[in-house]
């Protein structure tokens, strides 16, 4: 186990960690500001993922593929939302889980029905397949250090917006008080629709960003949503700095457990049991480490709502 | 709606139920027999989420571990030769309140949305779990090839035998249940539900009572998965796959949350549909989805909110 492979290991637990933040920056807005559960949150970064396979295919261009991808993900988040989910802010958890459990069978069956069942895999362009030497005798694909860079400005990005511009404003005050807004004059549902379509462009774009990494099939979302929802109970529901840190712990502690919790435990126990407890404990590991944390602070590490 | 529409509700209900194999034996339909046999296995399952989720709040999205678990309980036993019944469905039920115990002690101290999440993923972690289990079966599962034995006391490779074991056992679940909310134990659990300052303040932590129901719910719906695993001879991850725990909440909804025949008319309503739906179309989820979302929209007293004499147990 050399000091290259460690930190190659590390820069791709940065890298999942970033694209589970886009995901529970989303969610977790979606969740501070209407108070909306919304499982169908993976399904969207599957619409990102797919429309963006297609628009690539379809222009040639993968950048140019990757814009159209994020610009269909924030329609569909748009439609969605004006559709089906705006009645049921006021409905309480059980049927808005309901609710977009629904959303989920029907995305994932409509993605099957146009671009079938089996997975569909991506080829990069030439200039994000090499390699970067990062120091001797260590190299990283460009492409996902790309992930890791466009990933940390969304973040930036995310935090000036919030805190700093007016909109950001209208979204906290949305947050704490919805009757008291729209009495001073705003359009409150515009302002919810363009919130959950903007969450859902995040969904699209860490959904476009994986694509090319792990298989676009149906059911895609679900798999990342799950870990997602460790994240933001790890980091503490509608708090975007959670929302950071909670990614990045658990992109890191998961990628890390896989690649060498085998090994590890192979020098503790005997090298044929650690082959069949380690791949078990490899993929338990995130749900162990929320349970701890929800043991010391059941509200999460950053526990401010709206914030 | 007295107590006259409900015995009318209930004995029809039972004899109907007690006269589906005759009668699907004599129109010569097995079918029928097998689909109203996992109707009220799913039942049981709904059965026993009814009661932390209609009678406690407790919003569980991991219901589904518990089915995974009995079900692993039989097919691991039969996997090393145990077919006694007498030994497979207590360790079945035993170990699935083991976990729920585990996992509702971290859970319950939580509520709402973190709840929700909460069971979600750890349901995940026990679908990991049994993934990466390749000596039984890993990603495919494995087969069971001998039913439960009760040392000839019933034979379950019979198909009529089997429906009436699960009839009785699924009666025997409803009046359980019914009989835990009625109780001081329940009037606890439903108050803590509708208030909990309140029933802090005349002097009930809620968190042992809501942790009690969790794990009779846990070890009844091991019981359900037990069941599942000799109706289908078939034990895979895909008995706790997050969808399955989606689908019992569904139908606990459908049926009339906490009411006493909701889970059956949910379970019968769900499952009818999609094998339905599914005869129809290889795509029924692209139907099945929007149908939910309806229902959850404009259809909130659950069926049993429809029927006369189905609202109590």
């Amino acid at each position: 186990m050399t000091f290259g492979l460690v930190f190659e290991q590390l820069l791709n637990g940065v890298q999942f960690g970033v694209m589970l933040f886009l995901m529970a920056a989303g969610l977790t807005l979606v969740f501070g500001i209407m108070n909306l559960v919304n499982l169908a949150h993976g399904s969207l970064y599957m619409v990102g993922a797919y429309l963006a396979v297609a628009a690539t295919a379809w222009t040639g261009n993968f950048a140019l593929g990757a814009a159209l991808g994020l610009a269909g993900a924030l329609l569909v988040g748009m439609v969605v939302e004006v559709v089906a989910l705006r009645t049921l802010y006021e409905r309480d958890h059980l049927d808005q889980v309901l609710a977009t459990f629904g959303l989920i069978l029907f995305f994932n069956e409509l993605v099957a029905i146009v671009w079938g069942r089996a997975a569909l895999y991506t080829s990069l362009p030439a200039w994000l397949q090499g390699h970067v030497e990062l120091f001797t005798g260590s190299r990283y694909p460009v492409y996902r250090g790309l992930v890791i860079v466009v990933g940390l400005l969304v973040a930036v990005a995310l935090w000036y917006v919030v805190t700093r511009t007016r909109i950001g404003m209208l979204v906290r005050a949305g947050a704490s008080n919805r009757t008291m807004v729209a009495a001073l004059g705003v359009n409150i549902r515009l302002l919810y629709t363009v919130v959950f379509g903007f969450g859902a462009a995040l969904a699209g774009l860490a959904g476009l960003m994986a694509g090319p990494i792990y298989a676009v099939q149906p059911g895609m979302g679900e798999l990342i949503l799950i870990q997602v929802f460790v994240v933001i109970v790890i980091g503490g529901i509608g708090s975007i700095r959670g929302a950071l840190v909670g990614a990045l712990v658990v992109g890191i502690v998961d990628t890390l457990g896989r690649a060498f919790l085998k090994p590890l435990l192979g020098s503790v126990i005997s090298p044929p049991a650690a082959e069949a407890a380690g791949p078990a404990l490899a993929s338990m590991l995130i749900y162990l480490l929320m349970a701890v944390v929800l043991a010391v602070r059941p509200e999460g590490l950053f526990s401010s709502r709206g914030s | 709606m007295g107590s006259r529409a409900r015995v009318v509700f209930w004995s029809a209900a039972i004899v109907l139920l007690a006269l589906l194999p005759p009668v699907v034996a004599a129109l010569k339909e097995p079918f029928y027999l097998d689909l109203m046999r996992r109707v009220m296995i799913f039942a049981i399952a709904a059965i026993s989420l009814n009661l932390i989720l209609g009678y406690g709040g407790l919003v569980s999205f991991g219901h589904a571990a518990y089915l995974g678990i009995g079900g692993y309980a039989v097919g691991i036993l039969a996997f090393y030769g145990v077919y006694s019944g007498w030994l497979q469905w207590p360790l079945a039920m035993g170990a699935s309140a083991l976990v729920a115990l585990a996992i509702g002690a971290v859970s319950i101290r939580t509520s709402g949305i973190y709840f929700i999440m909460i069971t979600l993923a750890f349901t995940q972690m026990l679908y990991f779990l049994g993934v990466s289990l390749e000596m039984f079966g890993g990603d495919d599962g494995m087969r069971i090839k001998t039913r439960s034995q009760f040392s000839g006391l019933v034979d379950l490779s019979d198909p009529v035998a089997f429906y009436y074991v699960v009839l009785v056992l699924m009666l025997a679940s409803m009046y359980l249940v019914h009989r835990l909310v009625n109780s001081r134990f329940g009037m606890v659990l439903r108050a803590a539900k509708s208030n909990e300052a309140r029933s802090r303040a005349i002097g009930f932590s809620p968190y042992l009572y809501r942790l009690a129901a969790f794990v009779i719910a846990g070890a009844l719906c091991g019981l359900a998965g037990a069941l599942l695993a000799n109706h289908t001879a078939y034990i895979t991850p895909d008995f706790m796959h997050w969808t399955r725990s989606g689908e019992i909440m569904f139908m606990v909804i459908l049926g009339g949350i906490a009411t006493g025949a909701g889970p059956l008319l949910g379970a019968a309503v769900l499952l009818v549909v999609e094998s339905l739906l599914a005869g129809w179309t290889e795509h029924w989820q692209a139907i099945l989805g929007p149908l939910l979302i309806l229902s959850v929209i404009f259809f909130r007293r659950g069926l049993a909110g429809v029927l006369p004499g189905a609202r109590d147990g």
